[in-house]
C-alpha cells in the first residue's frame, strides 16, 4: 500500500496505509505499552494500555486497533495518557495476589515492567481478592488464575498459531477465566507456547515452576537438540554441585529461524542430561565379561590398543565406524578424518534419515535453490510431499501455518496419510503409501501409472501455475525420486526446495562425509586429492561399507573393530547382538544403550547442549551450538576423538590444525563464561583473531572445513554472533548421476519421542504416557 | 399481561395497536397492518430512506441516533449478503418498552424489519430477544409463521417479486448483547463480547456482511411514520427529534406503567401528572431519567425537556426512557450500590476498566453502604469511576462510571453518612443486603 505521512509526539512519520498505529510507533522508536497486542495475532483491544490521543476524535484510541492515515496527528505519553495506563494497572493490581517474590515471572514480568515505568505503586486496594485455586491442566502446564490478567494471548496462540484450539475463555465479568476447552484439562500438542506468551505468571511450566528466580540463570541460545528443524533456544542455565544444569528451555531470542516457536522437546526434554542412568566413568570390560568403571586413561588406552591392534592386524577394510545424527559438524567432520586417516578406512556411516546426497547432486549448480527454514514464513505457495510435520518438524508446521494465516499463502499437500496441516492446505491430494513416485512424474507431466482424476488435475494446474513455489518433501522420496521432483520443480520459476531429514544434525552427519563413498561436501572419496593435500596423507580410494553392510561383515567376522559415536544401531537396525562378538567395540554414549552395553569400552559423552560447535538443520541453516550445561565425568566427543587419534600415533596438530593465526596477546580477551561464548567470540573475530589455543577447540577446526568445504564457507562472524547462516548447497562437489544403495531408514519420531534422547526424558515419558491426542504409535529406538 | 396505562397527554403512534389484539395477523390488517410496507414496495429504497430521514427518528435504544442516516450509510453492492438486525435484547435497568411491542404488537416488528430490509437492499431479517425474554419468544414465532402463511414473508413477498425472511432468536442472559456488536457476535453462537470498531455494522456486521441494527421500538415505529409522513412525524416531537417514545415510569409514582409522550416533554410534568405524582405525598429525591446507566438528576434538577439535546444539556442522558423516580425514604448509597452491582455482574470481562473497576465499586460502595468506609473511600470511589470512563472497550463501562459519579457527585453527603462505622441512616441496610447479594 502506498505511504502515510502522520505526527506522533511532534515527530513526521511515514508508514505503508494501513499499518497499525502501535507497529509504525515501535517501528519508530516510539513504544507504546500493550498487554493483549502480540504481532501476528488478532486484536483484541482488551488491556487499554496502548491509547493514545488523536486529534479531532473525542475519546482516546488504542493504538493496536487504529490504522494510520494521512495526516494523523497523534499524541502518545501526555499526561492524560499516563494517567490513563496508571489506572489501569491500578485496576489490574486490584484482584492481583502480589506474590511477586515467589512467583517464576518475577524479574521478566509485562506487569512489574509497567508498573514500574507507570508507578501505580501505591496500593489503593483494601478490599478482599478474588481467589481461585491454581489448576494444573496437562503434565507441564500449570494455571494460576490470581495472576491472569486475561489477555488473552495464550487463547490465540493455541488457536490461531497452533491450529490446535485447547483454551477458551469461561465466566463472564471479573469472574472470567481462561479454560481448557477440554474441562480440566488441556488437549493439546503440550508446546508450551502459551507460557512463553504470558506476560505474567499466570501459565507456568511444570519443569521450571519455583525452582528458581530469572536472574539466577545464565541464559544461553544454542542450537534444540532434537528434530531436524534446528530451532534456536534459549536455556536457562544454573550452576549445581557437579557443573551446571539447564533447568529451563525457552524462547526469549525471537530472531531465530523459528521465530516465536518452540514445541514441547524444545522446551522441556532437556532433563535426560540429569537422568539416574547418565554415564559419567568410562568402562571398560573385564576378564569376567562385565563392564567395569576405569580410570580416563585406562579406558583411552584400551581402546586405542584395540582399535590400533585391529587396524594393524587386518588393515583398514576390517575397521568401521558409526558416527551420529546428534554429534556437531565439528565432530562429524572429525570422525571422519580420524576414520580416513588414523583408521585408514572408508568403512564409515551413520543412521541416514533422508536421502540428503541425492538432494545435493540435483541441486548442484543451482545456486539458491534450497530454502531455509525463514523462507517457509513467506512463501507464497508451498507444495508439501509426504512427511507430517506437525508431528516431525513442529517449527515447520508452525511456518506454514504462520503464512498461511498471515500472508495467505497456498498450500498444496500430497500425502499418503490424513495429516494436520490439511487444515490449512488450499488443496490436497491422498497418494497410496508408495505412489509418491508415481506422483513426481506426474507432476512432471508423465501420465504414467499414477491414477488420475480431475481434483488431482486440478491440483496439478495449480501447482505449475505457481511463481515462487516451496516445494520440500520427507523420507518417503529418495534418490531417483528427489531428481525427477527438483527436476520438475525447476521448471517452475523462482522455485526452493527443502528435503526434511529427522535429528538435530542429520544433515550435518551428511554434509560433514560420515559416508563410506562420499568426503565432506560430498567429494566421491576417489576424488579425495585436497583432502590428502590438507591432511597430509593419502585416503583410501575405494568406496567403504555401509552401515548394513558393517555389520553383515561383523556377522562374518571380518570386521575387527568398531567405533560407534553417539549411535544405537544394535537397537535402530536389530542388530543381533552375537553378530558382534568377534568384534572389538569402542562406544562414546550417554548411556548404557543397546549398542553401549554390547562395547569392550565405553566413553560417557557430553551431550549437545554440554558442548560447542556449529550444526546444520535439515534445511541447510547452519547455526552456533554453544555449551550450556556441565556435567562432571562426561567429554565432549570432540575431546575423545583427538585423544584416541593421539593415543594411536597421531598427532593432535594434524587432526586440529589449532594454534595457527594467533596474532595478539590473548591476555587481552577475558575468559568466556557460560553464556558469554558468543560475545567473546565475536570480539575475537573484529580484531581478527579466532580463538584457536587448544586441539579441544571445534573452531579451529571449523576453519579447515571453511576450506575445504566450499558450501560451509559462509560468513564467520555473522554465524558466531549466533545468527543462521545458509549452506551454499549448490557447491557440493559430487558426482551428479551416480546411483547409491538406498540406506534411509526414517525414525519417524512423533511429537513426543526422540530417539534416545526421548527414551531417556521423563518428561516426554510422562507426556505420551497421558497425551490423549497421540494420533500414530510412535518408534522409540534410538539414535 | 401487564396493565396497560393511559393519559391524555399521551400521543399513541407506536403504541397505537397496544390492547387491541393486534396480535393476530387479521386484527393486525384490520388496524392498517402491513400497509406501509406495501407502499414502500411500491415506492422503493430511495423513498424510504427519504422518509426516514425527514421523520428525525433517532435510535430509541438510546444512543439517539438517526436512523435514516444509519440506514444510508449500508454499501447498495455487497459481495455479502446484507442483514437487518432487530435489537430486542432490552436489558437496561428500568427499561420495559419493548417488552410491551414484542407483546402486544408483534407484527409491527416483521414489518418495520421488512420495510428497513427494502430500504437497504436485504433479504434476512433477524429478530433477537433478550433470553430473559424467552416466553415473548412464542408470541413473535406465531407472527413470524402466520406472515409467512400470509405469503407476507419468504419468496416473493406481496407478489412483488422480493424475497425477505426472518428468524427469531434469543439470547442466553446477558445485558452486554445489547450493545450492537456484542449482539451479532451472540447471534453467530460465539460468547457475547463487543467487536472491535471500525469496521461499523453497516460495513461489516453480521456474518461479515452489511447490517441495519435498530433497537425494536425504532423498528416498530418504522410503519406508522411510512403510513403518516415523515414531516408529520417530526412535528410531534421537538427540535432535531422527531415524533413520540415509549417512556417506562416506574419507582415511587402513583401510576407507573409506560406512556408514550411526545419527544421533549417535560420530565416533571411527567412525573407529577402523568404519572400521578409521588406514592404515599411522600417528597422527590431524585429521577434516574433513562435507564441505570444515565445521570442521576435531584428533585431540583427535572425542569427539562425529554429528548437528547435537552437531557444532554442537564448533564445526563435520554437514553432508554426508563425513568426510575426515587423518593426520599431511598438511600442513595444503596441505590448506588443496587447499580454497580448489576454492572458487576453483567460486564463481559473482556477488558480491563469494566472488568475490574466494576469488582472494585462493587466491593467499595458495598463496604461503605455497610459503614466500613472512611472520607477517602469516597474520593477513590470517584476516581475509580472517573478512571474508567472513555477508557473501556465498549459503552458498558462507561454505562457503570457515569451513574456512579453522579451519586457521589450529587448525593456525596449521603456517602459521608455512612462513614466511620456509622453504616445505613435509613437502617434498613442488613435486610436489603441479604436481599441482593
Amino acid at each position: 500500500m502506498a505511504d502515510v505521512t502522520f505526527t506522533v509526539d511532534g515527530k513526521k512519520l511515514t508508514a505503508p496505509a494501513g499499518t497499525l498505529l502501535i507497529d509504525a510507533c515501535k517501528a519508530a522508536g516510539i513504544e507504546i505499552p500493550a498487554f493483549c497486542y502480540y504481532p501476528g495475532l488478532s486484536l483484541q483491544g482488551a488491556c487499554r494500555m496502548c491509547m493514545v490521543r488523536l486529534e479531532k476524535v473525542p475519546k482516546l484510541q488504542t493504538a493496536c486497533t487504529t490504522p494510520v492515515a494521512e495526516g494523523m496527528v497523534v499524541h502518545t505519553e501526555t499526561e492524560e495518557i499516563t494517567q490513563g495506563r496508571k489506572a489501569t494497572l491500578q485496576l489490574l493490581l486490584g484482584n492481583h495476589p502480589l506474590d511477586c517474590p515467589v512467583c517464576d515471572k518475577g524479574g521478566e514480568c509485562e506487569l512489574q515492567d509497567m508498573t514500574f515505568k507507570y508507578g501505580a505503586g501505591e496500593s489503593m486496594y483494601v478490599e478482599t481478592k478474588n481467589h481461585r485455586e491454581e489448576q494444573q491442566w496437562s503434565p507441564v502446564v500449570y494455571f494460576d488464575r490470581p495472576r491472569c490478567i486475561l489477555c488473552y494471548r495464550c487463547v490465540r496462540v493455541c488457536g490461531e498459531g497452533m491450529d490446535v484450539w485447547a483454551l477458551g475463555v469461561e465466566n463472564r465479568g471479573s469472574s472470567s477465566v481462561i479454560a481448557p476447552n477440554g474441562g480440566d484439562h488441556l488437549d493439546c500438542e503440550e508446546c508450551g507456547m502459551c507460557i512463553d506468551i504470558c506476560p505474567v505468571g499466570a501459565l507456568t511450566s511444570d519443569t521450571y515452576r519455583y525452582q528458581t528466580r530469572p536472574w539466577e540463570m545464565n541464559h544461553v541460545g544454542t542450537v534444540c537438540a532434537h528434530c531436524g528443524d534446528g530451532c534456536k533456544t534459549t536455556l536457562g542455565v544454573r550452576t549445581t554441585a557437579d557443573g551446571s544444569e539447564i533447568i529451563r528451555g525457552n524462547n526469549r531470542d525471537k530472531s531465530g529461524i523459528n521465530g516465536d516457536f518452540l514445541c514441547i522437546k524444545g522446551r522441556y526434554a532437556f532433563d535426560f542430561a540429569n537422568h539416574a542412568e547418565r554415564l559419567t566413568k568410562p568402562l571398560v570390560r573385564q576378564a569376567d565379561g562385565k563392564l567395569a568403571p576405569v580410570s580416563w586413561e585406562e579406558a583411552l588406552d584400551f581402546a586405542a590398543q584395540g582399535l590400533r591392534e585391529a587396524r594393524d592386524a587386518k588393515g583398514g577394510k576390517a575397521v568401521g565406524v558409526i558416527g551420529s545424527n546428534r554429534t556437531t559438524n565439528e565432530e562429524n567432520y572429525l570422525l571422519q578424518k580420524f576414520a580416513r586417516t588414523v583408521l585408514g578406512t572408508n568403512n564409515i556411516d551413520h543412521h541416514r534419515t533422508a536421502d540428503y546426497a541425492a538432494f545435493a547432486a540435483v541441486l548442484k549448480g543451482n545456486s539458491g535453490r534450497e530454502a531455509s527454514l525463514r523462507d517457509f514464513a513467506t512463501a507464497p505457495a508451498i507444495l508439501l510431499l509426504g512427511n507430517d510435520p506437525t508431528e516431525q518438524h513442529p517449527a515447520l508446521a508452525w511456518q506454514i501455518r504462520t503464512n498461511v494465516r498471515l500472508n495467505k499463502a497456498r498450500l498444496y499437500v500430497a500425502n499418503h496419510e490424513d495429516i494436520k496441516l490439511r487444515q490449512q492446505a488450499k488443496a490436497a491430494v491422498t497418494l497410496p503409501q508408495t505412489g509418491y513416485a508415481q506422483f513426481v512424474e506426474y507432476l512432471a507431466g508423465k501420465d504414467g501409472e499414477f491414477k488420475s482424476d480431475d481434483a488431482t488435475a486440478a491440483f496439478r494446474d495449480a501447482v505449475k501455475k505457481e511463481e515462487r513455489l516451496l516445494i520440500v518433501f520427507g523420507s518417503e522420496l529418495r534418490g531417483r525420486e528427489i531428481q525427477s521432483l527438483v527436476e520438475f520443480g525447476l521448471s517452475l520459476p523462482d522455485v526452493k526446495f527443502a528435503c526434511l531429514g529427522d535429528y538435530a544434525n542429520s544433515r550435518g552427519a551428511a554434509d560433514m562425509g560420515l559416508l563410506p563413498d562420499l568426503l565432506p561436501g560430498y567429494v566421491p572419496v576417489g576424488k579425495a586429492g585436497q583432502f590428502a593435500g590438507e591432511y597430509g596423507s593419502s585416503l583410501p580410494a575405494e568406496p567403504g561399507l555401509d552401515l548394513v553392510q558393517m555389520f553383515d561383515a561383523a556377522g562374518r567376522g571380518e570386521l575387527a573393530a568398531l567405533y560407534v559415536v553417539g549411535a544405537n544401531p544394535v537397537a535402530r537396525y536389530g542388530v543381533d547382538a552375537a553378530t558382534l562378538k568377534n568384534t572389538f567395540l569402542v562406544v562414546q554414549d550417554m548411556f548404557l544403550t543397546e549398542t553401549a552395553v554390547l562395547a569392550d569400552v565405553v566413553f560417557p559423552a557430553a551431550n549437545f547442549y554440554e558442548k560447542s560447535g556449529t550444526a546444520t538443520n535439515t534445511y541447510g541453516d547452519l547455526q552456533l551450538v554453544k555449551k550450556a550445561a556441565d556435567k562432571s565425568g562426561v567429554r565432549a566427543d570432540f575431546e575423545l576423538i583427538v585423544r584416541l587419534a593421539e593415543k594411536m600415533g597421531a598427532s593432535p596438530k594434524s587432526m586440529v590444525p589449532f594454534g595457527r593465526g594467533v596474532r595478539a596477546d590473548i591476555g587481552q580477551t577475558r575468559g568466556a563464561q557460560s553464556g558469554e561464548a558468543d560475545r567473546h567470540a565475536v570480539w575475537l573475530a573484529a580484531n581478527d583473531l579466532e580463538l584457536k589455543l587448544s586441539p579441544f577447540d571445534p573452531f579451529a577446526i571449523f576453519d579447515e572445513i571453511q576450506r575445504l568445504v566450499p558450501a560451509y564457507n559462509v560468513p564467520r562472524l555473522n554465524l558466531l554472533a549466533g545468527n543462521d547462516e545458509h549452506v551454499k548447497s549448490e557447491l557440493a562437489q559430487i558426482d551428479t548421476g551416480a546411483t547409491r544403495r538406498d540406506m534411509v531408514l526414517p525414525a519417524n519420531d512423533g511429537l513426543y519421542t526422540s530417539g534416545t534422547l526421548g527414551n531417556y526424558s521423563a518428561k516426554l515419558k510422562e507426556v505420551l504416557a497421558s497425551n490423549t491426542t497421540v494420533t500414530k504409535p510412535a518408534e522409540t529406538a534410538a539414535d | 399481561m401487564p396493565r396497560l396505562v393511559s393519559h391524555p397527554d399521551e400521543v399513541k403512534i407506536v403504541s397505537r395497536r397496544f390492547g387491541q389484539g393486534a396480535t393476530d395477523i387479521d386484527k393486525y390488517i384490520e388496524l392498517d397492518g402491513y400497509k406501509a410496507a406495501q407502499t414502500a414496495i411500491e415506492k422503493g429504497p430511495e423513498w424510504i430512506i427519504q422518509v426516514m430521514k425527514a421523520s428525525g427518528l433517532r435510535g430509541r435504544g438510546g444512543a439517539g441516533f438517526p436512523t435514516g442516516l444509519k440506514w444510508s450509510f449500508v454499501p447498495k453492492q455487497s459481495e455479502r449478503p446484507k442483514y437487518v438486525l432487530v435489537n430486542g435484547d432490552e436489558s437496561e435497568p428500568g427499561t420495559c418498552k419493548d417488552h410491551l411491542i414484542f407483546l402486544y404488537d408483534p407484527h409491527a416488528v416483521i414489518e418495520g424489519a421488512m420495510i428497513a430490509g427494502l430500504a437497504i437492499g436485504s433479504k434476512q431479517g433477524f429478530i433477537y430477544l433478550r433470553g430473559e425474554y424467552r416466553y415473548l419468544l412464542k408470541i413473535m414465532e406465531k407472527a413470524v409463521s402466520d406472515a409467512y402463511a400470509k405469503g407476507f414473508l419468504g419468496k416473493n413477498i406481496f407478489g412483488s417479486g422480493i424475497d425477505f425472511d426472518v428468524v427469531t432468536q434469543t439470547g442466553a442472559g446477558a445485558y452486554e448483547v445489547g450493545e450492537e456488536s456484542a449482539l451479532m457476535e451472540s447471534l453467530e453462537g460465539k460468547r457475547g463480547v463487543p467487536r472491535i470498531k471500525p469496521p461499523f455494522p453497516a460495513v461489516v456486521g453480521l456474518y461479515g456482511g452489511p447490517t441495519v441494527i435498530n433497537n425494536a421500538e425504532t423498528i416498530a415505529s418504522v410503519p406508522h411514520i411510512l403510513m403518516m409522513g415523515g414531516e408529520a412525524y417530526a412535528k410531534v416531537g421537538s427540535e432535531r427529534n422527531g415524533g413520540t417514545r415509549l417512556f417506562g415510569i416506574s419507582g415511587h409514582v402513583e401510576k407507573p406503567g409506560v406512556y408514550e409522550l411526545p419527544m421533549g416533554y417535560n420530565l416533571k410534568k411527567a412525573i407529577y401528572e402523568v404519572a400521578g405524582g409521588i406514592r404515599g405525598g411522600k417528597n422527590l429525591k431524585a429521577v434516574v431519567p433513562g435507564g441505570s446507566s444515565t445521570t442521576v438528576l435531584t428533585a431540583d434538577e427535572i425542569e427539562v425537556g425529554l429528548d437528547f439535546d435537552q437531557m444532554g444539556k442537564a448533564g445526563t442522558m435520554l437514553g432508554s426512557g426508563g425513568i426510575v423516580v426515587l423518593d426520599e425514604t431511598v438511600c442513595m448509597v444503596e441505590f448506588a450500590l443496587r447499580t454497580i452491582q448489576f454492572y458487576q455482574h453483567e460486564s463481559c470481562g473482556w477488558c480491563i476498566p469494566c472488568r475490574e473497576g466494576t469488582d472494585w465499586l462493587k466491593k467499595s460502595i458495598g463496604r461503605l453502604h455497610a459503614g466500613g468506609a472512611v472520607d477517602k473511600d469516597i474520593d477513590n470511589i470517584r476516581y475509580l469511576a472517573e478512571n474508567m470512563l472513555g477508557r473501556t472497550f465498549c459503552p458498558l463501562g462507561d454505562a457503570a462510571a457515569m451513574p456512579t459519579i453522579g451519586f457521589v457527585k450529587k448525593f456525596r453527603k449521603e456517602f459521608e453518612d455512612h462513614l466511620n462505622g456509622k453504616g445505613c441512616p435509613y437502617g434498613h441496610a442488613q435486610e436489603r443486603e441479604a436481599a441482593l447479594v
